[in-house]
C-alpha cells in the first residue's frame, strides 16, 4: 500500500511502486482530467502540482511522490472559481481540449511564483505543454487574464 | 423579404415521429409522480414532459466547434435560448449521413454545409408541429401563436410550455414545407456564442475515448509489426502472461495484445512479449525509394482534374515557358490522443466508446471483428483528443473488439505515442510538375499542373475512385481561379506500398503550396508584384479580389518593417476563400514567423469566434508541417517516434494571428480546414522575397537558408 495525498485528501492505493502517478490518478483514482499524451515528459499533457510545482506525472514513479501533496486539475476548484479557469473560460480557450488540464496546470504554478509574468516568462513556463490545435494565442491572452483576475481578488 | 420554404424530404425525417418513454425507476403500477417523456421529435431532437430540450449532434466535437455551432441551427428555428439545449452525441444510423460525403462522417470541413438546412429544417419543423398543438388545444389559428424560449404564446398571452404540447405534437402529420427565417431575422446565427464544451475542459471532466470506463474493464496494450504491413511469423506470450496483472495474451488482426487490470501493467508487459515478425513487401522500402516510385510514375498522363482550352499546344506555342518540380513529404497526424477504443462484446450485442469520425465504419469494422450484424453494434461516440482527420480511419477497433470478444469482458485499448506516431495513415507525399506559359506580351496563356501520388480515396471509398479521378487528390488545383485560357490539371495515382490517410485540409495543402509557390514564381519571371500579378488574373473573381485587397490593406503587404519580408498566398477550399500574408525574419539561416493575417469569406458565420479560432489552429497546424513535418521512412519503419522527433509548434514557436471576417450572407463555406494550406506557401514567398531562393520541397527544416 501507498499512501497518497491527492486534493486534499489522503488514500491508499495498491500499485506497483514503479508506476507512473498519471496512471495511478487516472486508472486507480479515477482522475481521468489529466492526460496521457506522450509518455516521455514532452507534451505536458499530464502536469499536475506536486507540492505545488508542475511536474510530468507521467515520468513521476509512485514511489517518489511520497507524502507530497499532487493537485490535479479536478482539485484546483469545484466550481471553475480560480481565476485560470474563469480566464479560459471568458476567452473560450480550448478546443479538442485534450491538452488544456496540462496547460492550466502549467499557467498555475506559474502564475503563483509569477503573479505578472511577462510575454518571456509565459514562453518559458508554457514550453512543455503542446497544444496540437494550436490555442497558443489564446492560452496567453488567457494567462494574462487570469493575472488581472487574481490580482482582483 | 420572404421567409425561404424548404422541401422535407422523406430522407430528413427518416421514420417520422416516434414517441420513447423514459421511466424512471417506479414500482409497477404504482403512479410516477416525476414521470417524465421523452418526445423525439425528429432524428436531432427530443422533448421531456419535463421541458428538456436534447440534441442529438451528429458530428463528432474534436475542437471545431459543432457542440456549440449545430445547436445554434437547431435553436434558431426551434426558438429557445442555446443554453436550454443538452447536447448528446447521436449513435450510428442512416439518418444522420452527412449529404455531402454519403457517410455518418465528420470531415472535409463539412459539418455546418451539411447541417445548414438540415438541422435548421429539424428545428423549424419542431417548432411548427409544437405550435400547431399548442393552438389545436387553444382551439385558434396557429398562425396567430409565437414562440418565447420555449414556451408558445398565444394572442391573449396564454401560454404553453414546449414539454406540455410535444406529446401532442408528435402526434400531428409533419409539415411537407417549413418556413425558415431570412438572414436578418436570425438571432443567434452569426453572433458568438460561448462554446458549450468549454466549462467541462477546464476542469477535467470533458469524456475523450481514453477516459471512458466500464464496470469489470480490463485494458491493453498492443504490439504492432514495426515495419508497415508486416505480420505476425510466430510468437509466444508466456514471459508477458506471468507478469504481474496480465489476465490474457491475445493475437488479433493487427498484432499482439496484452491484457491485464491496469493499462500500465499490459503495457509493461507487452516489452516482454517476444514475437517473430514477417515484414512482408514493405521489409526495403525507405524515402529514397518512394522518392524514386513517384518520379518514376509520375511519366505518362494522369485521370483530368480540369481542362480548359488547349494547354499543351499553348506551351508548345508560348513566347516563354516556366517550369518547376515540387515535392512533398508523408505527415504524422500526431493527435495529442494516442488511438484507443474501448469494446464490450456480449451475447447480446457489442457497444462500442470510441473517438471517430466515422460512426458507420465504425460499427461495420467492430461487427465484422465480433462476428455479428452490424445492427448488434451500438456506437458511443466521445469527445475527439482532435481528429485532423486521423479518426477518419478505423484501424485501431477491430483489435479492441477481438480482445473483448476472447476475454469476455469490457476491454480498453490504448495505443502509446510511438504506436501513434508509427502506425499513421501518412499525409501522402506528392511529386509535382509544374509549367505556366507566357505569349509574347507577356500574358499567361497556360497552366499545366500535372500531381503524382498515392490516392487516399482509391483506398477507403474505391467507388467513388472507379468512376472518376480522386476528388480529394486534386483539391486547390482544379479549381485553379486565375483567368488563363489554356489550363491542364491532371492526378497520377502511384502507391507507394504503405497507406496514406486524409489529413487536415488533404490535398489543398499539397497542391496549394505547388500553385500559389509557382504563382509566384511566374510573377517574378515577369518581374511583377505577386499581388498585382494575381489581381489582374482575378477580374471574374470577386471573393478572391475582396480577400486579397483587405489582408493587403491590414498588413501593409509590400511594406515590412525593417530586416522582415511578406509572403502571400490566396485559395478557396470547402466554399470558403481565404488570403494569407506573413510576415518573417531570418535568423541565422532559422525563419521566424511573426505574424500572419489571414482575411475570409466563408459565407454566413454561424459562431464567429469560432470561425477565427479554427483560422488560428489550422495557421499553427500548418506551420508545424512547414517547419519541421516529415515522417521518414527506413527498412519499412517509420524513424520518428515520438514528439522530440516529430515536432510541432509550441508557444514561443506560435504565430502571431490576426483574422478578418467579411460580412456575408452567401452559403456557409468550411472553415476547419482551409487556413492550414495557405501558410507554406505564404511563408515560401516570404523566403524568396527575403534570399532570392524557392523552395521547392518541405519541411524547411530540410533547407540552410543562411
Amino acid at each position: 500500500m501507498t499512501k497518497l495525498s491527492v486534493n486534499g485528501k489522503s488514500m491508499d492505493v495498491d500499485v506497483d511502486p514503479e508506476t507512473p502517478l498519471l496512471w495511478v490518478l487516472r486508472d486507480t483514482l479515477g482522475l481521468t482530467g489529466t492526460k496521457f499524451g506522450c509518455g516521455m515528459a514532452l507534451c505536458g499533457a499530464c502536469t499536475v502540482h506536486l507540492n505545488g510545482q508542475p511536474v510530468r506525472s507521467c515520468q513521476t514513479p509512485i514511489s517518489a511522490v511520497g507524502d507530497q501533496p499532487v493537485t490535479t486539475i479536478e482539485g484546483l476548484s469545484a466550481d471553475h472559481s480560480h481565476p485560470v479557469q474563469q480566464a479560459w473560460i471568458e476567452l473560450d480557450v480550448p478546443q479538442c481540449g485534450y491538452c488544456q488540464s496540462g496547460q492550466i496546470m502549467s499557467a498555475t504554478a506559474l502564475l503563483t511564483e509569477k503573479p505578472r509574468p511577462t510575454d518571456a516568462d509565459i514562453d518559458a513556463a508554457m514550453a512543455g505543454n503542446i497544444c496540437r490545435c494550436g490555442t497558443y494565442q489564446r492560452i496567453r491572452a488567457a494567462i494574462r487574464r487570469a493575472a488581472e483576475i487574481q490580482s482582483k481578488a | 423579404m420572404s421567409a425561404n420554404p424548404i422541401h422535407v424530404s422523406r430522407r430528413t425525417f427518416l421514420g417520422g415521429l416516434v414517441i420513447a418513454i423514459a421511466l424512471p425507476a417506479c414500482k409497477p403500477g404504482a403512479k410516477p409522480a416525476g414521470e417524465n417523456k421523452i418526445i423525439e421529435s425528429n432524428a436531432w431532437l427530443r422533448i421531456g414532459t419535463d421541458d428538456s430540450i436534447t440534441f442529438l449532434c451528429d458530428k463528432s466535437e474534436m475542437g471545431q466547434g459543432v457542440y456549440t455551432a449545430l445547436p445554434m441551427l437547431i435553436a434558431e428555428e426551434l426558438g429557445v435560448n442555446l443554453d436550454r439545449i443538452k447536447v448528446e452525441f447521436a449513435p450510428a444510423g442512416d439518418p444522420y449521413v452527412n449529404n455531402l460525403l454519403g457517410t455518418q462522417i465528420t470531415g472535409g470541413s463539412t459539418s455546418v454545409r451539411d447541417g445548414w438546412e438540415k438541422l435548421r429544417t429539424a428545428g423549424a419543423t419542431a417548432r411548427q408541429l409544437l405550435v400547431a398543438a399548442a393552438a389545436e388545444q387553444w382551439g385558434i389559428d396557429a398562425r396567430s401563436c409565437s414562440v418565447e424560449n420555449g414556451v408558445v404564446v398565444s394572442p391573449h398571452r396564454k401560454k404553453l410550455r414546449f414539454g406540455e404540447v410535444a406529446e401532442a405534437a408528435a402526434k400531428l402529420p409533419v409539415p411537407k414545407e417549413v418556413a425558415l427565417k431570412p438572414a436578418h431575422e436570425f438571432t443567434l446565427i452569426g453572433k458568438s456564442q460561448r462554446r458549450k464544451d468549454t466549462p467541462s475542459k477546464v476542469d477535467g471532466s470533458c469524456v475523450y475515448g481514453i477516459d471512458v470506463k466500464l464496470p469489470g474493464m480490463l485494458y491493453a496494450a498492443l504490439a504492432q509489426s514495426p515495419v508497415l504491413k508486416g505480420t505476425v511469423k510466430r510468437f509466444s506470450g508466456d514471459k508477458a502472461q506471468a507478469m504481474p496483472g496480465v489476465v490474457a495474451v491475445v493475437q488479433t488482426s493487427s498484432g499482439i495484445a496484452v491484457v491485464a487490470d491496469s493499462w500500465w501493467r499490459a503495457r509493461k508487459a507487452r516489452d516482454v512479449l517476444e514475437i517473430e515478425w514477417d515484414a512482408g513487401p514493405n521489409a526495403a522500402l525507405d524515402d529514397a525509394k518512394i522518392a524514386a516510385i513517384l518520379r518514376k510514375g509520375a511519366a505518362g498522363e494522369g485521370r483530368v482534374a480540369r481542362h480548359d482550352g488547349d494547354a499543351a499546344a499553348a506551351i508548345k506555342g508560348a513566347a516563354r515557358v516556366v517550369r518547376a518540380d515540387y515535392e512533398l513529404p508523408l505527415l504524422a497526424h500526431a493527435t495529442l490522443e494516442p488511438q484507443n477504443c474501448t469494446a464490450d462484446v456480449r451475447d447480446d450485442g457489442v457497444d462500442l466508446y470510441v473517438p471517430t469520425q466515422v460512426q458507420q465504419i465504425a460499427q461495420g469494422v467492430a461487427a465484422k471483428a465480433a462476428g455479428v450484424d452490424a445492427a448488434k453494434v451500438k456506437v458511443h461516440t466521445t469527445f475527439l483528443g482532435g481528429g485532423f482527420g486521423r479518426r477518419l480511419e478505423v484501424d485501431f477497433i477491430p483489435a479492441a473488439v477481438e480482445v473483448s470478444k476472447a476475454v469476455r469482458k469490457p476491454v480498453k485499448l490504448l495505443w502509446t505515442r510511438e504506436d501513434d506516431m508509427t502506425h499513421d495513415a501518412y499525409r501522402p507525399p506528392a511529386f509535382d510538375q509544374v509549367a505556366g506559359a507566357f505569349d509574347a506580351k507577356g500574358n499567361l496563356v497556360a497552366w499545366n499542373l500535372h500531381l503524382t501520388g498515392p490516392s487516399i480515396t482509391a483506398r477507403m471509398f474505391p467507388s467513388v475512385t472507379e468512376k472518376m479521378v480522386d476528388p480529394f487528390a486534386v483539391e486547390a488545383a482544379s479549381n485553379y481561379p486565375y483567368d488563363v485560357p489554356n489550363v491542364h490539371v491532371d492526378f497520377k495515382q502511384q502507391e507507394i506500398g504503405i497507406d496514406v490517410g486524409y489529413w487536415r485540409s488533404v490535398s489543398h495543402a499539397l497542391n496549394c503550396f505547388v500553385a500559389e509557390s509557382f504563382m509566384d514564381e511566374l510573377a517574378v519571371s515577369q518581374k511583377k508584384s505577386p499581388l498585382d500579378f494575381r489581381m489582374a488574373l482575378l477580374e471574374k473573381q470577386p471573393r478572391f479580389r475582396q480577400v486579397l485587397k483587405l489582408v493587403a490593406r491590414e498588413s501593409r503587404y509590400g511594406y515590412p518593417p525593417k530586416g522582415c519580408h511578406h509572403g502571400l498566398a490566396v485559395m478557396e477550399g470547402y466554399g470558403t476563400v481565404m488570403a494569407m500574408v506573413v510576415e518573417i525574419f531570418l535568423e541565422g539561416g532559422k525563419v521566424q514567423v511573426r505574424r500572419t493575417w489571414c482575411a475570409v469569406d466563408c459565407g454566413q458565420q454561424i459562431n464567429p469566434d469560432t470561425v477565427v479560432a479554427q483560422v488560428e489552429s489550422s495557421i499553427n497546424f500548418g506551420l508545424s508541417a512547414l517547419l519541421w513535418g516529415e515522417i521518414n521512412i527506413a527498412n519499412g519503419r517509420v524513424r520518428q517516434t515520438n514528439f522530440h522527433d516529430y515536432r510541432v509548434v509550441r508557444m514561443s514557436e506560435a504565430a502571431r494571428i490576426d483574422t478578418y471576417v467579411v460580412g456575408s450572407d452567401g452559403p456557409p463555406g468550411g472553415i476547419g480546414e482551409p487556413a492550414t494550406a495557405l501558410v507554406a506557401p505564404a511563408v515560401c514567398n516570404a523566403i524568396y522575397e527575403a534570399t532570392g531562393r524557392r523552395i521547392r520541397s518541405l519541411p524547411l527544416s530540410r533547407h540552410k537558408l543562411a
